[in-house]
């Protein structure tokens, strides 16, 4: 159990039997008065947010959420599959569930999933992913300016902008974070 | 040292650098109010942090110290003063507050709390009006200042208003529908609070009984408690009370807010004994204690107490 003194941002706490995300949150207390603790919350399986004030006698359940490591199998009917590597059960998440990260989703790439129960919720990609190249227009040689960039095609359909000496069937890493290009991956 | 914490001491380094001329107006406020107090015949004393009994009150929480507590005010101490005969009397010290932190709460914060004999709560709105004004000219603000967007007048007459006007005025419940329902606090935060302060100070005045555990009822009308509050610019700055000198009657309103901290399952403090048999010798009297960093933050128009310190405690 939490208590209002552990509310802060980002704590993760159970209502109603769904996982919420503390996004905002305000401590005030009128003089002589009861601590207030206005928070905004963030429901982690549907996104809804919402406003609440708790007062300093209001526990909170923390929310049995658990990152487990799994690999990524493959993607059909808009559903993504991922496997446990240590016992091979297999997870489904969807299309608005994994969000953006599907464009960093290659073939065994090692991800932790995020379970709540036994309800998968999320998805949390390593910092890096290299992938390989698939569209590259050549580059004109001399007709570059330092600092220029060209748009490629990566494996999973994926569009980004990197330096103009990147080729067809290169590899490069990626930062997931931000989605822009590091580096060429030297075989 | 790795890289990352390498980064977050010269980030650390890098935000206590940006507050030095924030730190440098606070030191020469400091300074100033001890200056007004000196030449206005207050001595200024230095009591006991550490003290085995502080005053029970239901929304404030004793830090535990050894075998007692850090002060969560020098009230105790500064009464006992009173009825020793010091009868002008001021101090600048550390209070300590269980749990209090946000953008303007600290839970080590500095408090001036200063004493009068033989006045009562409305002459401290007075005195307390005419420090402020002499602080503010010198550290060069003359009559106005800035808060927040809002521009504040000091020179005009600083507003007067009732608690119980203000939830007429601001609030959709009344004071007293405001009190059965249990919601005094969040709309005194919500509705009341930041319309109060500008563009001239304001001065909440007469609380509902039960909200002052240790100030004097009016004389005329027992609903009420003698007991002010100073806001400028929506910011809550200082509380006051006319003194109750009812040692029984004392007594008796601590054994209530005990009744309620242990309803709360909070803990409970011993009986400050010392300060109830001194209170039998107490003259009539007002105080009032007032936020160091609050004031730091109005006069250096910053949004946070973290702006005006010179760590924070999770900097530490």
């Amino acid at each position: 159990m939490y208590s209002t003194s552990d509310l802060k941002k980002g704590l993760k706490i159970e209502i109603d039997g769904d996982p919420y995300i503390i996004v905002d949150f305000q401590f005030s207390k009128p003089g002589k008065g009861q601590a207030l603790y206005k928070c905004k919350l963030k429901n982690m399986i549907n996104g809804v947010m919402f406003d609440h004030t708790y007062r300093s006698v209001d526990t909170f359940k923390k929310a049995g959420l658990e990152e487990r490591k799994m690999q990524f199998l493959y993607a059909q009917d808009k559903e993504f599959c991922f496997m446990d590597v240590e016992n091979y059960e297999q997870t489904f998440l969807s299309e608005e569930q994994v969000g953006e990260a599907a464009h960093f989703l290659i073939d065994n790439l090692d991800v932790d999933i995020l379970f709540f129960g036994e309800r998968a919720i999320g998805i949390t990609l390593p910092n890096f992913v290299d992938m390989t190249v698939t569209r590259a227009d050549p580059w004109a040689k001399g007709d570059s300016v330092a600092g220029d960039t060209k748009p490629i095609t990566v494996e999973t359909g994926y569009v980004l902008r990197v330096p103009p000496f990147v080729n067809e069937g290169e590899k490069i890493t990626i930062d997931t974070r931000t989605g822009e290009y590091v580096t060429r991956v030297k075989e | 040292m790795s890289p990352g914490s390498r980064n977050s001491a010269l980030g650390y380094i890098r935000r206590v650098a940006n507050r030095k001329s924030a730190l440098q107006l606070r030191a020469r406020m400091i300074q100033a109010i001890r200056r007004y107090f000196i030449k206005q015949g207050y001595l200024e004393v230095e009591t006991p942090a550490l003290i085995p009994a502080p005053a029970p009150e239901l929304n404030i929480d004793a830090v535990e110290a050894g075998e007692g507590y850090l002060q969560t005010s020098p009230e105790i101490c500064m009464k006992r003063l009173l009825s020793a005969g010091y009868d002008q009397i001021f101090q600048i010290c550390r209070c300590f507050r269980q749990a209090e932190r946000g953008h303007q709460h600290l839970p080590e914060l500095t408090l001036l709390e200063w004493y009068h004999a033989q006045m009562e709560y409305r002459g401290l709105m007075d005195e307390c009006e005419s420090m402020i004004r002499y602080v503010a000219r010198v550290l060069g603000f003359h009559d106005t200042l800035e808060y927040g967007g809002k521009t504040i007048d000091l020179s005009e007459p600083w507003q007067r208003l009732s608690v119980s006007e203000a939830f007429e005025i601001y609030a959709p419940l009344g004071l007293r529908e405001s009190m059965d329902k249990g919601c005094f606090d969040a709309l005194m935060v919500e509705a009341i609070e930041p319309h109060l302060g500008s563009p001239a100070p304001t001065f909440l005045y007469d609380y509902p009984a039960s909200l002052g555990a240790l100030a004097r009822l009016k004389p005329g009308d027992k609903r009420f408690a003698e007991r002010f509050e100073l806001y400028i610019g929506g910011v809550e700055l200082a509380n006051a009370f006319s003194e109750l000198r009812d040692a029984g009657e004392q007594r008796q309103r601590f054994e209530e807010e005990i009744e309620r901290r242990k309803a709360l399952g909070k803990g409970v403090y011993p009986m400050p004994e010392l300060f109830l048999e001194a209170l039998e010798y107490m003259p009539d009297a007002a105080g009032i204690a007032l936020g160091i960093d609050r004031l730091a933050m109005i006069f250096g128009d910053k949004a946070s107490v973290d702006d005006v310190v010179a760590f924070t405690p999770e900097e530490l």
